[in-house]
């Protein structure tokens, strides 16, 4: 090693401090929100694989259930027409899951530390997660959207219905995002966020009148299958899609979706509001 | 008196009788700290020594079980948001989104100090530019190498200019080479005037860079003072004298009592912290002699040692670490501390195993830095 030449750099001197006390209210849950949904969004375009990935599975689910199951599954009406509109709120409500990985990353990367240390709103953390996270499901749908129609689907009823119908499975996503941010601040790694996620999904959007007619199930599945609130969102939406009435089901469903959505953005909230990395 | 002079009288950061378990495991128990404007505290301490839980109760990211703590005068606890506006934390992980540009990320943090965008903007380049990280400016932090990670999240929690900077192990797990780098950047810092709590592992860190030490163990403060006092008291350097096991270990302590600036221990090989420079044969006892400067130190323990007429196999010295600041201290090197924290009850079982591959990198860290400081 050659002789120590002591090169001080100039120091660093940051100025005065600069305190300024957080804005209050409304604004200031806005601003934050949108603030943390930027940081997801600007990394959208940057990771296409994951939206590959995220349309790829719906693609498949389309194909094989429609070409699989279409002549051994007895439904009141066309298979493709009762089928198509339980895979796509299953393959929406399964998008619910990255929510859970992405707040577990932060978690376990220390983001969320250097977040809750900043005086910002608290949970515009979460708000900001769960709303970019819709994006990413909006791509998915469009894509699967496409792939529908290119199979002979139709929307038989009004354009109305078939917004409303799609509308409200955004709003189950939206409420099951709440419950994947609270795994994802309970598991602590983004494995255990991935499997935790979406293990309970399964079971959830199987045993239902997605794929198959409920009343065909095993005795013992019956009443699960028929009040499972997935099964009433998948006939509400069948029915908005298919043109006839969807009866109480699009209520109940709407009033799962912001249930939820409320119960669990209050758990999740409180959680926030003690989670750091361990 | 004016609002100013009382607010500069204030200290930066305060903290009184700071007590935290987690189940079993007194993380803090009974801390007192204080920071003063402009100054640079070092919390020192093996792993599990409650580095962390102190700073992430100053940073209101964990709340007390008991005891107070102010930030300017701002209690934590009862107005945690006020406090936030004071602070910028850096903790133990580098918490930068690899997912966004070094740029992004500055901005980002910016933003949520509610700065307005071209400030925040503004800010980001300055600081990029004194942080030495304009060229990867807009580049994803995913390909930054960890050296970078760090300078880049240090600036991040300096963007609203802090009223004190909390840095948790800011070069644990950094290459000697980045570890001078992110030195010589905390000691710009605090030219500069930044009120800094820093914790860290290390002796040299602490000693480099704060001008008050803390010394922490399972929660507990167990030695306090600038880094001469600590060093007056405990021994800056450290000679080692091996000698065979039935050696008369009295006569070599009374040979060498004159030359030790506290209190000389006696141990068997491998018991006492350090470097181990000597063969490990069984049995073989180590006297070590805590010294100022351990510089030409060597020849002169030889003459002693032969004038009095004792044998010994092996004199060396080194620089003194913080495990002889723990015997010094407690009587059991760190190693014991860190142990009794991997087999206490925890959570998650993957901590116990980051943490022995973290020490691991360590362990040849500092045989990396005490190399480079003997050349
Ligand atoms: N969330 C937690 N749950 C359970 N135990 C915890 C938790 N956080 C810390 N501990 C325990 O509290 C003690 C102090 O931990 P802390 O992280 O503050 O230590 P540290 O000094 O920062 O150590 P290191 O050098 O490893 O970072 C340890 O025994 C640790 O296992
Ligand atoms: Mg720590």
């Amino acid at each position: 090693m050659t002789a120590v030449t002591e090169t001080r750099a100039d120091p660093i001197d940051l100025g005065p401090a600069r305190i300024e006390e957080p804005p209050t209210g409304f604004i200031w849950v806005i601003k934050d929100s949108w603030t943390e949904a930027t940081r997801h969004l600007r990394a959208v375009p940057r990771n296409p694989e994951l939206l590959v990935f995220a349309t790829i599975q719906p693609i498949m689910f389309i194909v094989l259930f429609v070409y699989v199951f279409r002549g051994s599954v007895q439904v009141p009406i066309d298979y493709v027409q009762y089928v198509i509109p339980g895979i796509f709120a299953q393959t929406v409500l399964f998008n619910s899951a990255f929510t859970g990985v992405g707040v577990a990353d932060d978690l376990s990367k220390g983001i969320i530390d250097r977040l809750r240390s900043l005086p910002m709103y608290p949970s515009a953390v979460l708000i900001g997660r769960t709303v970019s996270d819709i994006v990413r499901n909006v791509v998915t749908f469009a894509v699967m959207l496409a792939v529908a129609f290119a199979i002979g689907f139709r929307f038989q009823g009004t354009v109305m219905g078939a917004v409303a119908a799609t509308g409200l499975m955004f709003l189950f996503s939206y409420a099951f995002s709440w419950i994947q941010a609270l795994i994802g601040l309970s598991v602590g790694s983004v494995e255990a966020a991935n499997s935790a996620g979406f293990i309970w999904m399964f079971p959830l959007t199987f045993v239902s009148s997605a794929f198959v007619d409920v009343s065909h199930m095993v005795s013992w599945l019956r009443p699960f299958a028929r009040n499972n609130p997935f099964t009433i969102l998948t006939n509400a939406c069948r029915a908005l899609y298919n043109g006839y009435p969807a009866g109480s089901d699009a209520w109940v469903a709407l009033a799962w979706a912001l249930g939820i959505t409320v119960v669990f953005a209050l758990l999740t909230t409180r959680k926030f509001a003690q989670s750091t990395s361990s | 008196m004016t609002t100013s002079t009382a607010t500069d009288a204030r200290p930066a950061v305060l903290a009184e009788g700071l007590y935290k378990a987690f189940g079993e495991t007194k993380a803090l128990d009974g801390v007192d700290l204080r920071v003063d404007r402009a100054k640079v505290v070092g919390l020192l301490g093996p792993n599990g020594a409650g580095k962390t839980t102190a700073v992430k109760v100053l940073t209101t990211l964990i709340r007390p079980d008991r005891g107070r703590a102010f930030i300017d005068g701002i209690d934590v606890v009862a107005e945690p948001m006020r406090a936030k506006a004071r602070i910028g934390l850096t903790g133990q992980y580098a918490a930068v989104d690899e997912r966004l540009t070094g740029f992004e990320n500055l901005e980002h943090v910016g933003r949520l100090f509610h700065m307005p965008r071209s400030e925040a903007r503004e800010r980001g380049r300055e600081l990029l530019e004194r942080f030495d990280l304009v060229e990867s400016a807009d580049r994803v932090v995913k390909g930054y190498s960890g050296g970078m990670r760090r300078r880049l999240d240090i600036a991040m929690s300096l963007i609203a200019r802090p009223s004190v900077l909390f840095l948790d192990e800011p070069t644990t797990g950094l290459d000697p080479r980045s570890r001078q780098s992110v030195w010589e950047l905390i000691e710009e810092l605090v030219r500069g005037g930044t009120t800094t709590l820093l914790t860290t592992q290390y002796l040299d860190e602490a000693d480099r860079l704060a001008d008050e030490i803390v010394v922490i163990d399972h929660g507990r403060v167990i030695a306090r003072g600038t880094s001469d006092e600590l060093k007056t008291t405990l021994g800056g350097d450290v000679l080692e004298v091996t000698v065979a096991p039935d050696a008369d270990v009295e006569r070599v302590v009374a040979a060498l009592a004159g030359l030790a600036c506290g209190e000389i221990t006696v141990g068997a090989v491998g018991a006492v912290g350090g470097t181990g420079s000597t063969a490990d044969v069984h049995g073989d006892k180590v006297v070590v002699v805590p010294v100022l400067k351990v510089e030409h130190m060597v020849p002169v323990v030889v003459r002693a040692l032969d004038a009095a007429g004792v044998a010994f196999s092996d004199v060396a010295g080194r620089q003194s670490t913080l495990d002889d600041v723990f015997f010094a201290i407690t009587g059991h090197a760190a190693e014991d501390a860190s142990d009794t924290a991997e087999t206490s009850p925890k959570g998650k079982s993957g901590k116990a195993a980051a943490k022995a591959a973290k020490q691991g990198k360590q362990g040849k860290q500092t045989e990396q830095m005490t190399k480079e400081a003997g050349r």
